[in-house]
């Protein structure tokens, strides 16, 4: 029993040296404008800053942007995961396709999509439409080439001894494309939901539709600094609860495969 | 998981040979031509014939775009909007990678420092990168540092995080057989630690990249009066719609052109890995 009992101190040690840091920062945080190495205009007190989270919090204006930030990161996201997914697959298993499409990719995959902002506003306006043209663009890619990799990773012996027992194409769809891309999948999904919440913020502090982006914006133009930081400090533990929360649902989706496992076991 | 794109490219290596056995390089080198060049032709003439059809102003046809290119960008715009905007990246990039690695590399081995920043870094990756855009402008006010420093604000999390992981995972067996052997902390630090992380290193420079590419363009499109990102903007409020695009196409061919670079160092600094991957695949 000596061996757990190791482990959990060391969690608990690991735990409240994460809390210290924390702590740490935000007392650092506290003691810069208060001593004066910041003008507090610039860098507003920590407390100030969490007084206002605890204010907007209450309010239901905040939680409305909030939803409508959420609203169109869902839908791009659950958009550009489909349509990567069905492409990938296609792409992925006709090696013609694969082949003719590799400098396409190569091409449009690093275009920054921030440089469609112009186009986007241009063909929608100040609507949710223009942000989803960006969101798509975005995420699409980082699912697309993840499913193409994965599909065409099945092992080769395993495709063999499919085909000798006589797999129907769909049955080796469900029982040997599925499960070797399932792990790819689920890794570009979870890049693409990052980068999903990044350009639905992006695009409404850009081009203004509303939500966390345009708050974010209105308030430096406005010079108010507490409200600026407290909805950064918004959009950091958005970003963190998303990444939580897809981590998570890698971790059961592929609780069978042995990247995991094997964590598991150390 | 992160690693899964690099065993694809060295399974497609390996595949190579299988391709040059065919006969005839002339037809060889036609086929692959064909194949990289045939799509991309395809589909400007499909959109040319498009675009010449339709009424909408918002898609010019190719022709249209690639003179705006020409009269757009070569000449002194390329040197007063395009060339600063390229500096910023460069020097955004660089001060991220260093930043990073070598933060990363100290944060990795001491285990104490690790532990208690581990919450606080995994909140900064959080934040979305241009978020931090209107901070900075508050702390640093519209200059050319600021643009810098954003980019470096944004770049430098996904460089830093990965180094610390691959500074951590460093194989156990042979960090004990160097301190055995006595080699000295440089030594290891530089013939082992750094190499051994050197694959997730690359991975997060990669991510860096664009990342970096990003808020260079937005930073330029927030707060400046020059540069690719409010040039593009301009066209845009403008409705220069041929010259929009000649922006758009611009971008991509310095996301291009940073993979690529990206793709030759890569190629350079994880030669070895990748072909031990080879062997251990074969």
């Amino acid at each position: 029993m000596a061996v757990p009992s190791t482990r959990r101190l060391r969690g608990l040690r690991k735990a409240l040296l994460g809390l210290t840091g924390l702590a740490g920062f935000l007392v650092v945080w506290q003691l810069i404008p208060t001593l004066g190495l910041i003008n507090s205009q610039y860098l507003p007190y920590v407390t100030d800053v969490f007084a206002r989270l605890a204010e907007e919090s209450v309010d239901l204006a905040f939680w409305r942007r909030l939803g409508s930030t959420m609203k169109s990161w869902a839908i791009g996201l659950t958009v550009a995961t489909l349509a990567a997914v069905v492409l990938g697959t296609v792409v992925g298993l006709v090696p013609f396709l694969r082949r003719a499409t590799h400098t396409m990719i190569e091409f449009l995959r690093p275009i920054p999509s921030v440089a469609l902002i112009p186009l986007a506003v241009l063909m929608f306006g100040i609507q949710m439409q223009a942000a989803l043209v960006i969101i798509i663009y975005a995420s699409f890619w980082q699912v697309f080439v993840q499913v193409i990799y994965g599909v065409a990773d099945v092992d080769a012996v395993a495709r063999d001894t499919a085909r000798s027992f006589g797999l129907t194409r769909r049955e080796q769809l469900t029982h040997l494309v599925l499960p070797t891309a399932l792990p790819y999948l689920m890794t570009g999904v979870r890049l693409a939901a990052a980068v999903a919440l990044i350009l639905a913020i992006t695009a409404e502090m850009v081009i203004g539709n509303p939500g966390l982006g345009r708050m974010i914006e209105l308030s430096r133009s406005a010079g108010d600094s507490v409200g600026l930081y407290a909805f950064v400090v918004v959009t950091g533990l958005l970003g963190l609860a998303v990444n939580l929360v897809f981590r998570f649902v890698e971790r059961r989706t592929l609780s069978w495969h042995e990247s995991i496992r094997g964590e598991q076991a150390l | 998981m992160t690693k899964h794109p690099d065993r694809i490219a060295v399974a497609e290596r390996t595949a190579g040979p299988d391709v040059a056995r065919r006969p005839g390089v002339g037809s060889r080198i036609a086929s692959s031509l064909g194949y990289s060049l045939g799509l991309p032709m395809l589909l400007l003439v499909v959109w040319g014939l498009l675009a010449t059809r339709s009424t909408n102003r918002f898609f010019p046809d190719p022709l249209t775009i690639f003179e705006a290119f020409v009269d757009t960008w070569v000449g002194p715009a390329f040197v007063e909007d395009v060339l600063p905007s390229l500096y910023r990246l460069g020097l955004g990039i660089t001060a991220s990678i260093v930043v990073g690695i070598a933060a990363g590399t100290i944060i990795g081995l001491v285990q104490w420092l690790r532990e208690l920043l581990e919450p606080l870094l995994e909140f900064f990756r959080a934040i979305p990168p241009p978020v931090l855009i209107p901070v900075v402008m508050l702390l640093l006010g519209i200059t050319d540092t600021m643009k810098v420093v954003v980019i470096v604000s944004g770049a430098v999390w996904p460089i830093l995080l990965n180094t610390i992981e691959g500074v951590r995972a460093t194989d156990s067996v042979m960090t004990e057989t160097a301190e055995s052997f006595q080699v000295t902390w440089w030594e290891r630090l530089w013939f082992l630690v750094l190499p051994a992380a050197s694959p997730r290193i690359m991975a997060g420079v990669r991510q860096g990249l664009s990342v970096a590419l990003i808020l260079m363009v937005i930073s330029e499109m927030f707060a400046s009066s020059a540069g690719l990102g409010y040039r593009i903007a301009y066209f845009q409020r403008n409705y220069l719609i041929a010259e929009m695009w000649s922006g758009i196409l611009l971008l991509g061919l310095v996301g291009v052109f940073l993979a690529v670079v990206f793709g030759i160092v890569e190629r350079r600094v994880l030669r070895w890995y990748h072909g031990l991957r080879e062997v251990n695949r074969a």
